[in-house]
């Protein structure tokens, strides 16, 4: 259940805070989408938690069991800046079929709702809805809202220091993933 | 095509079968009728894996797994604690009784008429049935159960079932693949059973064939280095370095085996195969970057030494290679992986971890790791054989293209048989010998109408095509 806290700042500073995140939060869609994927890994901070879980379908009131467990389960992503490093290093070699030849892709990312501001950093939530158009008739769709903390940064505007990802799919429909959300 | 194989024992499926120059026709894989022969041949008789007995732990715990297109119910009994496999789809007009991944119940309850399962199975009640102005009692409880499964098995943790109950006992059908098995589900310190499984399944779909995954991987050493290529780039090996870490090699090299691949042309199951020439495990050699996993595991291995002191290893998944129980399940001692069928093209891959049951919290944390990122559609590995199992179909299913077979010739005529595995060919490491001990068997099955002509299988009266 997500709760709102941000009602300390002033107006103004809300204003402009919020509008620096979703200029951010574009930027990084972009550079994912013109393959820039370098540069998006700047903008990640060294200490990221990166994670998309595997979800269950379950009883209404077992909400406990939706969501894989980062703590003891198998999630699809669960992983810090050096493996994510690994998987942009291994893309850049030209030669991992998953994902050459290369996909098009879009990221459409929406509903940015600043959550929660606590010093430098701020928790936001927002919508992903990414288009995957791949060789001559590979249409993926992934589509989903993740919860990100963001730390105020001098270079980047900010460096993206958690991130969940909340994936709607049971049984991975695309057969592989090869994008970042 | 279709009138080759209308009926079963049709022997001119035979035919697709290349058996002097080793190849295959593309048939076997693009097409529908194929296809529906093989859900009632081979999916609605063999015995398949279901999952591990730690997913369900408790009374009244439930899983619905698949074997093959159809969903099954994986349910422990409130009463006697005993795990039992069901058809997931109402004796009364085959709604899916459950339709949650996993939990705990009490009852099942179809959402259609109410018709109601215990965790035994057994139909307990429905709505209005003593109403005199509907079934007014006259419902045999006793008849309209859920569909069991014809034979469980509980295997040192793994769980397995066959629709068939004419089907051979499972030790029987997986024959010398049994003691690896056995290997596979031991903790790191040779404890019996003395695994658990990462949950959930991982589970995702591929436009192919089943067999191309199925009868290919754990066996086919050749795709290796060029498939995976660029998986070293990204560094995901237990110490970062190499896509397995280094271990593998540095361990098999200290310890004498010979690494072979073999097929058991007989039950169809086959691998790679390291046949050790003395008793006793090989060393351990540190792999991971984590603290302290390594001296876990390390302390795990001397207990494990101990046990294996005046024993030679079985041949097993892992250092040891890794085998494929027939049809459909690849097991290595880390990772079980297995293809359901959905359509001709569509297949829905299956995935579980194990680990030890007793393993501390960062032991289980760096192993749980260290598969998220190798294995699956976000693995860093398995993420490049997807491509060339999708293509591999979309290529082969033109007129054009089913003239042509499958290679399948790598090594053929090179294998033999040893007093040790009776029935079991070995051959060169990379070559294609667990491939066609899997046609072998395949055959077999797509042409024999009930289990007397599938087992026993001896010399005398083999399946080996080739």
């Amino acid at each position: 259940m997500t709760e709102r806290a941000n009602a300390s700042l002033e107006a103004m500073d809300r204003v402009v805070l919020l509008k620096d995140i979703e200029q951010f939060l574009y930027w990084e869609a972009l550079l994912l989408d013109e393959r820039r994927l370098t540069e998006w890994l700047d903008l990640l901070a060294e200490d990221i938690h990166y994670w998309m879980p595997i979800r269950r379908n379950i009883k209404f009131g077992d909400w406990d069991l939706e969501y894989s467990d980062p703590e003891s389960e198998i999630s699809y992503f669960d992983e810090g800046k050096d493996i994510l490093t690994g998987r942009v290093r291994q893309i850049n070699t030209g030669v991992h079929w998953a994902e050459e030849p290369v996909s098009r892709f879009e990221h459409i990312i929406s509903n940015v709702l600043l959550l929660e501001v606590n010093g430098d950093e701020a928790r936001v939530s927002s919508k992903f809805f990414c288009y995957q158009n791949r060789l001559q008739d590979e249409v993926n769709l992934f589509v989903g809202r993740r919860y990100d903390t963001l730390r105020r940064d001098p270079g980047t505007a900010f460096k993206i220091a958690k991130r969940d990802i909340i994936l709607d799919q049971n049984v991975l429909l695309p057969k592989v993933v090869n994008t970042f959300f | 095509m279709a009138n080759l194989i209308t009926a079963r024992g049709d022997r001119s499926l035979r035919s697709l079968i290349d058996t002097e120059q080793g190849t295959v026709s593309r048939e076997l894989y693009v097409n529908e009728d194929i296809f529906e022969q093989e859900q009632e041949q081979i999916f609605n008789r063999c015995w398949l894996f279901l999952g591990h007995e730690s997913q369900v732990p408790n009374p009244g715990d439930f899983i619905v797994t698949r074997m093959g297109t159809e969903e099954v119910l994986v349910v422990r009994g409130r009463k006697d604690n005993q795990i039992r496999a069901f058809l997931n789809s109402c004796a009364h007009r085959g709604m899916k009784v459950c339709r949650y991944d996993q939990g705990n119940a009490l009852v099942f309850t179809c959402p259609f008429h109410a018709w109601t399962y215990d965790c035994t199975g057994a139909l307990v009640g429905a709505a209005y049935q003593y109403a005199p102005y509907a079934y007014a009692g006259d419902l045999d409880r006793e008849q309209w159960g859920l569909t069991p499964v014809a034979q469980f098995k509980n295997y040192y943790g793994s769980l397995w079932a066959t629709w068939d109950p004419g089907a051979p006992s499972f030790e029987d059908y997986v024959g010398p693949f049994a003691d690896g098995i056995r290997y596979d589900c031991e903790a790191s310190d040779g404890t019996d059973a003395g695994i658990e499984v990462f949950t959930p399944f991982q589970k995702w779909r591929l436009p192919t064939n089943w067999k191309v995954p199925a009868f290919s991987s754990s066996t086919d050493l050749t795709h290796a280095a060029m498939t995976h290529r660029s998986v070293n780039a990204a560094a995901i090996g237990p110490d970062r370095g190499t896509m397995s870490g280094g271990d593998r090699g540095k361990r098999r090299a200290a310890f004498p085996a010979d690494r072979y691949a073999v097929g058991d042309h007989n039950l169809g199951h086959g691998g790679n195969w390291s046949d050790y020439r003395q008793p006793g495990v090989p060393e351990y050699v540190d792999t991971w970057l984590e603290a302290g996993v390594d001296e876990y595991f390390r302390e795990a291995h001397e207990r494990k030494a101990k046990k294996y002191a005046g024993r030679i290893l079985p041949p097993h998944g892992h250092e040891g290679g890794h085998f494929c129980v027939f049809p459909n399940f690849i097991m290595d001692s880390w990772r079980w992986r297995w293809w359901h069928p959905h359509t001709v093209g569509v297949v829905e891959r299956w995935s579980l971890f194990g680990v030890d049951k007793e393993a501390p919290k960062h032991v289980k944390d760096a192993v749980r790791h260290y598969v998220m990122r190798y294995n699956g559609p976000t693995g860093a590995t398995e993420s490049d054989d997807m491509e060339n199992w999708n293509y591999v179909f979309s290529a082969s299913q033109g007129a054009r293209a089913r003239k042509r077979n499958y290679y399948f010739a790598n090594g053929l005529g090179r294998g033999f048989e040893t007093d040790k595995y009776p029935g079991v060919v070995f051959n060169g490491s990379h070559t294609e010998e667990a491939h066609r001990a899997r046609f072998s068997r395949w055959l077999a099955f797509m042409e024999a109408s009930s289990w007397d002509d599938l087992y026993p299988v001896n010399r005398a009266k083999s399946h080996r095509i080739w």
